[in-house]
């Protein structure tokens, strides 16, 4: 490439930026600090025109040196913080809202609470209106940690309520944290967004006191209210807040359908699977067999042997009721080209059978059942089972004998 | 009236004396700054130029500070570069007479001294028409609101608009934007009329002086020693006394952000020796530094080149009469010669001899190379036959090295000195700040830079490369011998390659796109390319100015075959 002999402010800098990235980028925090030094003058010269001026660029680099570099210390990173706030008015917030990310990070509650407090308290002109956002962010995070506090005092009760004392200043001031917490977390959830940390909080403060209808309330607009960001977590609180309430199963049911549109490998598709097999109505009975393939599509459960076991047992009262045969084969239809090569190689075989025996017992089933007793996983495991002289595996391959015919029919 | 020198413009003894008591020659009208009282040789700093023939003092305000021009600015910027030069080993008559001189006809003959009406008597008639709101009444002119906005606005929360409300309050004083006396009238001066003094040209009268003492200091040198920071450039104005403010349309003026371009100075050196109607330069002969012969073998031996290849400089160097008194010489004003650049054309002469000897198509280079090998294998005797492929690798090895030391040091380059820069008074604590910032920011990030310190400047030095002979890896190759690549003819030494391919087979016209000829990497051998990166390092300019200057030269040493081949081959037979 061609060397470029001419050189100006401008393209001096830009080279000391790629420069710091690289270093950033392996983690040298030394020569990124080397080079940060020659870039700080960038700020005597007006960059207004540019979306990323070197004030802001500073301050995240910098930022990153300081947090990860062996010679500074939290101390050093918050006197460079408190430099960095002064730079922009724009971004004064940001930088106070970072500062406390990271100070909670190295385990500084006490300063993070001190610095949401003071930035709660700044006002700028018409910037404190523009920042809106970011000040309602501090104030929930203020919020989460009054929950904290409320959450310390709520166990030091309990402690003493076991030992038979009662302390009134204690649950006074439990209260108080909890007024504190609960007004700014209620706001912030009241925005459309992710508040997973914000939303459990605010419903287990609401549980404490009893309040049930509006941690429903609440938990039901954020899983259920269109403007929020799609999020599973959403409804797995919702199920869990339900099941604490010992709702009904019809409700319980309702809750997870979503989790299995949303995310069909999450693991509380078990308990969906589990809850829809005892189902009386034929249309549970179904999804849940719908379920549980789904579950088993994804890789990361290959292994599992209670969702093995979950199909094998749906999959063994189907055949043996001889009712309802049609369901597998729906189900196996999009499985039947790679199923076999996923789950029931003869390497798989083998290695189930060394590693996981249990395993290797339900998918064997399974597998003597959807492929038929001539398939190498289900011969291998029978084999390798009764030569053990297992019982179970006997049991097992007496009654995949008994319904050889089923694959046929299935897979037809 | 016992004043006896020489003048250095015309070197006659013929001297008068001005209203003012000053001397000044007869013969060429060149004004010094001897009085009859005192000699004195020191460039005098805080003088108001323009009233120098009325021999009148400094006008100092109560609280210290002065009125100064901006040509008493460069003044000063002149005499900073000179001492400097000094220090290098520059003789010292280029200071005290040379460039001072130099400098007298320059603010002579641009109206700005030693006449009549010096431009700085219109500041007055400025003032009335800068507070008219008419803009359009002089379209030639770019008007100050115009100059304002160009000039950067300092951070997030001034911006141009407070600019705009302090030019009509312009009648009292120009010193609301600029520190100067005159900055907002010189920025509107028309530059091709009175060859504006810039920055750049600081430099290009350097060089001027520096090209009529002959000394052994080429431009791209001069340059380098610019950005090594052993000649004064950036940020030269922190040296001017307390006194003298700048700030405003000043900054626009003295503050450079941005390294010197060779061909900018170049060409503005050349423009201003016609414009100071100066007459022939002293002659460059072959005993002079500048002298291609002589170039060429420091070049060679910076390139780590065998002492050999000299021969075949010279022998190019005399076959096209680039070596000749007449073509060397600056001769201002001649638009027909064409202007010499020393350092590229002796640059340029290497490089077609390397491609005389060794083609250089990225074949016949490595072949000979292999043979030179071979036979060194069996040499005993006498010095080693140059093989191009070590040389290669050696001089790779050592170039890439420097190469990303140079490319760490542009990043890592400093443009800001402790002297604060501000637009307006108003600016002036918001900029303190910031420059307390910065300080503050490059202490504590530089002690976590580990051990590593600022390297202290590097002394000044000629040589960028070095090679010694008394390596016994053999890296240099100064002694060895091209035995390999020669071969008898007729009792004289010829290349084995028979063969050369030109550039281009025709040059552009120069004037109209301003290249001989237009290089593009990717159309060339591997081999040129290296060769024009090596001496593209060592002079610090674009390859494609030295590729240029290989066109020029191959075409004159070609000359009669091109004009009989001109359509067909490019590959030509010697």
């Amino acid at each position: 490439s061609s060397h470029e002999h001419k050189l100006n402010f401008r393209k001096s800098k830009e080279a000391c930026l790629s420069y710091i990235q690289d270093a950033l980028l392996q983690k040298q925090w030394k020569r990124a600090a080397e080079f940060l030094t020659c870039y700080v003058e960038s700020l005597e010269k007006d960059y207004s025109r540019e979306h990323v001026g070197p004030s802001e660029m500073i301050w995240r680099i910098g930022t990153e040196i300081l947090w990860h570099h062996s010679q500074s210390s939290i101390k050093d990173f918050s006197c460079f913080m408190e430099q960095m706030k002064t730079l922009g008015v724009k971004r004064y917030l940001k930088v106070c809202l970072e500062h406390v990310f990271h100070l909670l990070c190295n385990g500084q509650i006490d300063e993070a609470y001190q610095n949401l407090s003071l930035a709660e308290s700044w006002r700028f002109g018409e910037q404190t209106a523009i920042q809106d956002k970011e000040m309602k962010l501090i104030e929930a995070y203020r919020g989460l940690l009054d929950y904290y506090s409320w959450s310390k005092q709520k166990d030091i009760l309990l402690e003493h309520g076991e030992d038979g004392f009662s302390d009134l200043a204690v649950e006074q001031e439990m209260h108080s944290y909890f007024r504190k917490a609960a007004v700014n977390l209620k706001e912030i959830i009241k925005i459309p967004g992710v508040w997973d940390v914000f939303v459990k909080c605010y419903v287990d403060l609401l549980e404490f006191y009893g309040d049930h209808n509006e941690a429903r309330q609440v938990l039901n607009e954020y899983a259920y209210n269109s403007k929020f960001p799609a999020n599973p977590n959403a409804h797995v609180y919702l199920y869990q807040f339900l099941k604490r309430q010992g709702e009904s199963k019809k409700s319980l049911l309702s809750a997870l359908k979503i989790l299995h549109d949303i995310v069909p490998s999450h693991e509380l598709m078990i308990d969906f699977n589990t809850m829809l097999q005892k189902s009386k109505k034929r249309k549970k009975r179904r999804l849940g067999l719908e379920v549980i393939f789904a579950v088993l599509d994804y890789a990361g459960w290959k292994e599992n042997a209670k969702a093995w076991n979950c199909l094998a047992r749906q999959v063994k009262k189907i055949v043996t009721s001889e009712k309802h045969l049609d369901w597998i084969k729906q189900e196996w239809n999009s499985r039947k080209d790679w199923w076999p090569a996923f789950h029931f190689s003869r390497y798989l075989a083998k290695r189930n059978w060394q590693e996981n025996e249990s395993v290797s017992y339900e998918k064997a089933l399974v597998a003597g059942i959807l492929l038929g007793k001539g398939c190498k996983y289900f011969k291998y495991v029978s084999h390798q089972g009764c030569k053990a002289q297992l019982k179970r595996f006997r049991m097992l391959k007496k009654f995949v004998n008994r319904h050889s015919a089923v694959y046929l029919r299935i897979s037809g | 009236r016992d004043f006896n020198e020489r003048c250095a413009q015309c070197s006659e003894v013929n001297w008068g004396l001005t209203d003012g008591g000053r001397f000044y020659c007869r013969s060429c009208h060149n004004v010094t700054e001897r009085t009859r009282e005192v000699v004195n040789t020191d460039f005098i700093t805080n003088s108001r130029v323009q009233t120098i023939s009325k021999g009148a003092r400094k006008q100092e305000n109560n609280d210290g500070v002065c009125e100064w021009y901006i040509c008493e600015g460069f003044q000063l910027v002149l005499k900073k570069q000179a001492e400097a030069l000094e220090a290098l080993g520059v003789c010292p008559q280029m200071k005290d007479e040379i460039l001072c001189n130099f400098w007298r006809c320059y603010l002579q003959k641009s109206k700005q001294a030693y006449c009549k009406r010096p431009a700085g008597e219109t500041v007055k008639a400025l003032s009335a028409c800068e507070s008219s709101t008419d803009v359009d009444s002089d379209p030639e002119r770019p008007s100050v609101l115009h100059l304002l906005s160009l000039s950067e606005s300092e951070g997030d929360l001034q911006t141009d608009c407070s600019f705009a409300s302090s030019v009509s309050k312009v009648s009292e004083s120009t010193s609301v934007y600029s520190g100067s006396v005159d900055g907002s009238l010189y920025l509107m001066k028309n530059q091709k009329e009175q060859l504006r003094m810039t920055m750049p040209m600081t430099l290009s009268f350097c060089y001027m002086a520096l090209l009529w003492l002959r000394e052994p200091i080429t431009l791209s040198e001069l340059l380098r020693f610019v950005v090594e920071g052993h000649i004064p450039y950036l940020n030269v104005f922190q040296h001017f006394p307390e006194k003298m403010k700048l700030c405003g349309l000043d900054l626009r003026i003295f503050c450079v952000e941005s390294w010197p371009v060779y061909e900018e100075v170049f060409n503005k050196m050349h423009e201003l020796a016609a414009f100071l109607g100066l007459p022939r330069f002293p002659d460059i002969t072959d005993s002079c530094f500048l002298h291609p012969d002589v170039l060429c073998m420091k070049y060679l031996m910076e390139a780590n080149l065998p002492d050999e290849l000299h021969n075949w400089t010279c022998r190019v160097v005399k076959k096209i009469g680039i070596g000749e008194v007449d073509f060397l010489t600056l001769m201002p004003g001649n638009k027909s010669t064409r202007k010499v650049k020393y350092d590229v054309l002796a640059a340029a002469v290497i490089v077609v001899v390397l491609k005389l000897l060794f083609l250089l198509d990225d074949r016949y280079e490595w072949l000979l190379s292999e043979f030179a090998e071979e036979r060194n294998k069996n040499n005993t005797e006498g010095g080693p036959y140059f093989e191009f492929k070590k040389w290669y690798e050696v001089v790779k090895q050592s170039l890439d090295v420097e190469q990303k030391k140079l490319d760490e040091e542009r990043a890592k380059y400093l443009w800001r000195c402790e002297k604060p820069l501000f637009y307006s008074v108003k600016n002036k604590s918001k900029v303190l700040k910031r420059r307390q910032m910065v300080v503050n920011l490059q202490n504590q990030f530089g002690k976590l830079s580990g051990s590593v310190q600022r390297a202290e400047k590097p002394n000044p030095s000629s040589f960028q490369l070095r090679w010694s002979e008394e390596n016994t890896d053999g890296s240099c190759f100064h002694g060895h011998s091209l035995k390999g690549v020669l071969q008898e003819k007729c009792g004289l030494l010829t290349a084995m390659n028979p063969d050369y391919w030109l550039c281009t087979v025709k040059l552009c016209n120069e004037k109209l796109c301003g290249h001989l000829a237009h290089y593009r990497e990717v159309e060339f051998p591997q081999s040129y390319h290296f060769v024009l990166g090596l001496f593209s390092f060592l002079l610090r300019i674009q390859p494609s100015y030295i590729h240029d200057e290989v066109c020029m030269v191959e075409h004159k040493l070609f000359n009669k075959k091109l004009y009989k081949k001109l359509k067909y081959n490019t590959v030509l037979r010697k």
